[in-house]
């Protein structure tokens, strides 16, 4: 069996690339240290020491504002120093490659890389050439995983309501295209969710998503029926007026999340979005600035959720 | 070796800060002995603020050999502390490093007026020089890899046990 790159000889985690085959003691690791972290960003001085003398890179090869900031923010309040590199303007336009790159970094004594990259995998790649004092995280790599977003995804659900075990919770949208929706599905999943809808039109459905373990729906009022946490993704603009869809308007009217279409919910159900929103094309925005919108203490979250993934794995070599 | 009551310990410690800690002291626990203890002493000497409760595993100065540990509690100093009067409470006093991390953390919360020390046991063994204010009683542990460490038994009662110590002293 081929070990996780993902954890170290003793099962710990070394780096954090994919949710997908996580075990659930480390997720709830990450979760309870977080809290933790919530609780140190309400003080005074918002910073603690952890991570005083290491150096964490920023190393964004695809354009990126929040997540790039939010892991600065992180590293900062772990006392860390973090350099930021736009590789996408830089070396790489000069030809060199991506573990070049990543070695000449490494012989500036980094020792955390965050990488986002456009090419699923590009992390991992990364991660099999480092040595074992270097940890990476991935930023969202392609289509294939968003983890540090799957994961404050699933502290915000835990902090509004408490236990997984008894939860539908709907993931509504562009699942083909996207990274975050695998993060999330597998973080759900792992975390005893028992029911796991996805909603969308059949073009941005992959076809074996069933395999994750979650229920296809195709008719959005179906779908939210009865749910606890409406989960928006991101529609991309770059998709509209192609194949897949005929036009952002008609998306609204069939997946758009109103206020009509959220009382089909559980009275009371969550309404979240990883951001950037696309208002009036995804989610209406009585529904975005509404009372059942946790979207912003997602933002809020996701500092401390990163900055429990950083000192996890700093403190793991 | 034969270990002292806990529960004889806590009636000393607190009859000995009675004159010395006044109703509008913060007491402040740290995870997870100290917690028990300062929870008793808050019911004991009749604190009228709420007590606070910190986990140092931020502050620690032995993160890079041993990494974080997988159950950080939530600290919360559920008062102001600029200008407080503070009580930090532990339940066993060795190397000083745990209060050494406590002081810096409590620095982070603002500028206390005062800062004391309170453990229930004093082990001696000090890495650091720091000295308690006061101390329910003192042990003299010939093993420095034993462990001396409190624990709260289902009825709620504190008792005194030794374990080897199997990842450093702390």
């Amino acid at each position: 069996m081929q070990r996780n790159p993902q954890l170290g000889p003793k099962g710990e985690l070394s780096h954090l690339l994919t949710i997908d085959g996580l075990p659930k003691d480390i997720l709830l690791q990450i979760l309870d240290t977080a809290r933790s972290f919530v609780s140190v960003t309400e003080r005074d001085v918002k910073k603690v020491p952890l991570l005083r003398g290491k150096s964490v890179f920023n190393l964004f090869f695809e354009p990126s504002t929040r997540t790039r900031t939010t892991f600065e923010i992180a590293a900062k309040r772990l006392s860390a120093d973090v350099i930021n590199l736009n590789v996408a303007t830089s070396s790489q336009t000069k030809g060199e490659t991506l573990l070049d790159t990543v070695a000449n970094l490494a012989a500036m004594n980094a020792d955390m890389f965050v990488v986002r990259h456009a090419s699923s995998g590009a992390p991992h790649l990364i991660a099999r050439h480092m040595g074992p004092e270097i940890h990476v995280i991935n930023a969202g790599d392609g289509r294939h995983a968003h983890p540090t977003q799957g994961l404050l995804d699933v502290y915000t659900i835990r902090h509004y309501k408490e236990d997984f075990t008894r939860l539908t919770v709907a993931v509504v949208g562009d699942v083909l295209h996207s990274r975050v929706a695998r993060s999330e599905i597998h973080a759900l999943t792992t975390l005893g969710v028992p029911e796991v809808r996805v909603i969308g039109p059949r073009t941005l459905i992959p076809r074996d998503i069933e395999k994750l373990g979650v229920r296809v729906f195709h008719d959005m009022d179906r779908g939210l029926d009865g749910v606890d946490v409406v989960m928006m993704l991101r529609l991309q603009n770059e998709r509209m007026n192609g194949a897949l869809l005929p036009s952002a308007n008609e998306y609204f009217r069939s997946y758009g999340l109103t206020p009509e279409r959220l009382a089909k919910a559980k009275p009371g159900a969550l309404v979240m979005h990883p951001g950037p929103m696309n208002r009036g094309v995804e989610i209406d925005s009585a529904v975005a600035d509404g009372p059942q919108s946790v979207i912003l203490h997602q933002v809020t979250f996701g500092i401390a959720v990163r900055m429990a993934v950083m000192a996890i794995l700093a403190g793991n070599g | 070796m034969r270990l002292p009551e806990a529960e004889g310990l806590l009636a000393d410690l607190a009859s000995r800060m009675r004159a010395e800690v006044g109703p509008e002291t913060g007491l402040v626990g740290i995870h997870t002995g100290g917690v028990w203890v300062a929870q008793r002493l808050h019911g004991l000497l009749g604190s009228t603020v709420p007590m606070g409760t910190i986990d140092i595993a931020f502050y620690r100065d032995d993160f890079a050999r041993r990494g974080l540990k997988p159950d950080v509690r939530p600290s919360a100093l559920p008062f102001d502390v600029n200008g407080r009067d503070i009580v930090l409470v532990d339940d066993v006093l060795y190397t000083g490093r745990t209060v050494r991390a406590a002081l810096n953390m409590l620095f982070d919360y603002g500028r206390p007026g005062r800062v004391r020390l309170a453990a229930l046991v004093d082990r001696g063994g000090r890495q650091l020089p720091i000295c308690p204010d006061f101390v329910g009683g003192f042990l003299t542990v010939p093993n420095e890899h034993a462990m001396l460490l409190l624990r709260r038994t289902d009825s709620g009662s504190l008792e005194l046990a030794m374990e080897e110590d199997v990842g450093g002293a702390a």
